[in-house]
């Protein structure tokens, strides 16, 4: 789901100039005991929602029911139109012929699958056309890499967090409320 | 990613490009006002696509006949421009998917046009499946859809309907695939944008994207699953194309070659337009440093491949029609290179098998012009190659006394035209519209591709490595 937050929630945005650092800078800023809301990218880092902590995605648990859904439409599809509703033989073959309906299956398996991932991919999440993104800064989408920190839920002041911060080379700490 | 590059490895992207860099270069086009040139050829396109509307418009008023077709020959351009087209459909896919199964990372930078590509050549494709229905409005009875003439159902057993699911499936998918990826640079765009209207467009279309490590390592995750998808989505669509030809009994068509040797060359045309397109799009909008000379290469290696695949598969057909014992296969290919339409079979030969291999040449391989030259030809042989398939083998019937030639009329040449006007309409709209290198893609590879990297795009020197910390398993 999109990030819930508060109707007042005070943030601590650490830009940093770096993917490599920001990464590093994760595992540090955690050690120090502070929580991290989220980190924003303008491209995917690898291995960071790992160290975020962030549970491993399960669409893909979501992907292979969507393709067993198309899976049992395409053979239901064929099964009810050749064999149940209208029985025919053509070109010499079986009423039921499974091999020829192998191309309608693959097809119709990978029609319902890239669709429904896709469809969870936006709901899970929270896109859609009139969403308003929330960005802590407009840059995370240009050439900078955002660590949000959501004060409310950490023990550490605010100057402490920002030390840290900073110590784990943020190149500027701004504060963001939403 | 993993930013540990072999020292071999020829740069991806040129003249020390930062982050900045590459949002500033990609997003310029889109931002300012259209270039002269674009204005021209746009013009140009929207005139040739206005005359082919008409056209089309007129081969559906009266009717097919229209056409040069006759009763020997009822398939000519209409299958000939579809099968070319969708062929060319096959290259934007391939480079997205396999490429990335293949962890190729040169596809970053062309896979945007590509896919663009891909899916305005499948547009241009259903189009001739229309034209050649005759009745478009009945066009849905393709469709397996409870109907008003009792129990009447498509005929799931026949190739025909195979292609409605696999072209359509291949063009949703496709277009998913290019949408999702175009998400996060739409959301550069949005948040650069200065004009209320361009921020309000690109936000929806960003579908109020961030950016967040959650969402990117989901996109990442369906990219990969899309990839794992579309491999055998884009094999099986011109393999399904072929069993139109293959499962019937007419002597040429009648082969179980016809997949790989289709497939081969559907990638093959496709990358010869991909080149064709990219050698123009890094010139005019000035991407050299992105679609480098290594890119082109990369990509002549893949026609110079697949065109010797495809040169080979029509040495098999010879072979298997002489060594089958089977006259009348043995005719057909005789017919093809000896008879009336001798020309087409050598120019195919030409273009398709012998001019590709001047690509074993490293220095033609890097030459622009003759890249683009090159590209054009093998375009030239691969439209030969339908239309010797389809039209030589039906000319000569089973009758002698229904032989026959077939003679273009100004509606084949004009709805031909046509299908030319709607792609480069499109296509243009996108490149002006929509970032046409993959700004966030391109952005994964510049620490590990970049030639030199200068100390501003990190605040680290090359060299000087940030460790990959220890909990990063997952990388590369």
């Amino acid at each position: 789901m999109a990030e819930s937050h508060g109707s007042a929630s005070k943030f601590l945005v650490g830009i940093f100039d770096d993917d490599d650092v920001v990464l590093k800078a994760v595992k540090e800023v955690k050690d120090a005991g502070v929580r991290i809301h989220e980190v924003y990218s303008p491209f995917p880092i690898h291995g960071l929602d790992v160290a975020l902590g962030h549970p491993r995605t399960r669409i893909g648990i979501a992907a292979f029911l969507f393709g067993l859904t198309g899976t049992l439409t395409a053979l239901t599809l064929t099964m009810y139109t050749e064999k149940l509703d209208w029985p025919m033989v053509v070109g010499g073959k079986d009423s039921y012929s499974f091999p020829v309906y192998i191309p309608i299956i693959f097809e119709l398996t990978v029609l319902f699958c890239a669709l429904g991932m896709v469809g969870t991919f936006i709901v899970s999440n929270g896109l859609g056309p009139t969403v308003k993104p929330l960005m802590f800064d407009l840059r995370t989408t240009d050439n900078k890499f955002a660590m949000a920190i959501d004060l409310g839920k950490n023990k550490l002041d605010e100057t402490k967090i920002e030390q840290i911060l900073k110590a784990s080379g943020a190149a500027e700490v701004n504060v963001k409320q939403f | 990613m993993s930013h540990i590059t072999s020292p071999v490895r020829t740069p991806l992207v040129t003249g020390g490009k930062t982050y900045a860099d590459v949002t500033e270069d990609v997003s310029r086009q889109v931002e300012g006002r259209p270039t002269r040139e674009w204005t021209i050829a746009f013009t140009i396109s929207v005139i040739v696509l206005i005359y082919g509307a008409a056209c089309v418009f007129w081969t559906w008023w009266e009717g097919l006949g229209v056409w040069g077709l006759n009763k020997t020959v009822g398939w000519a351009w209409d299958i000939t421009n579809f099968v070319w087209w969708v062929g060319i459909g096959h290259a934007g896919t391939l480079i997205s998917a396999i490429l990335l199964l293949f962890r190729q990372k040169w596809r970053t930078a062309v896979n945007r046009a590509a896919e663009a590509m891909t899916i305005f050549a499948v547009i241009c494709a259903a189009s001739f499946i229309l034209m050649h229905m005759g009745r478009p409005w009945l066009a849905l009875w393709a469709l397996p859809l409870p109907n008003t003439f009792g129990s009447l159902w498509v005929n799931f057993k026949s190739p025909l309907v195979w292609d409605v699911f696999a072209i359509s499936t291949y063009f949703t998918v496709s277009l998913v695939f290019w949408y999702i990826g175009l998400v996060p640079d739409l959301a550069t765009i949005r948040d650069r944008a200065k004009s209320k209207v361009s921020r309000y467009i690109y936000g929806a279309f960003s579908l109020g994207w961030n950016g967040s490590a959650k969402t990117w390592a989901r996109y990442e995750y369906i990219s990969l699953i899309l990839a794992g998808l579309s491999t055998p989505l884009v094999l099986s669509v011109h393999t399904i194309v072929s069993f139109d030809f293959a499962t019937s009994v007419i002597p040429g068509w009648h082969t179980t070659i016809f997949p790989p040797y289709f497939v081969a060359g559907a990638i093959f045309s496709g990358f010869a337009m991909v080149q064709n397109l990219m050698l123009i799009i890094r010139v005019v909008f000035k991407l050299e440093d992105y679609i480098t000379f290594e890119h082109i290469e990369s990509m002549n290696k893949v026609i110079t491949l697949t065109g010797s695949i495809v040169g080979v598969a029509y040495l098999t057909e010879f072979f298997i029609a002489w060594y089958s014992g089977v006259e009348f296969e043995s005719y057909a290919f005789i017919n093809r290179a000896t008879g009336p339409y001798w020309w087409a079979y050598w120019a195919m030969m030409t273009c398709n098998v012998i001019s590709p291999q001047l690509f074993w040449s490293r220095a033609i391989r890097r030459s622009v012009v003759w890249t683009f030259v090159l590209s054009v030809v093998v375009n030239i042989g691969m439209w030969f190659e339908r239309f010797v398939i389809i039209v030589t083998s039906l000319h000569r019937d089973y009758l002698p006394s229904s032989w026959a030639m077939f003679h273009p009329t100004l509606f084949d040449i004009s709805d031909y035209i046509f299908s030319f006007g709607l792609f480069f309409t499109l296509f243009l709209l996108f490149s002006k519209f929509l970032p046409v290198v993959n700004m966030a893609e391109v952005k994964t590879v510049i620490k590990s591709s970049s030639e030199t990297l200068p100390k501003s795009v990190s605040g680290v020197a090359k060299g000087e490595r940030v460790t990959k910390p220890a909990f990063n398993k997952d990388a590369e």
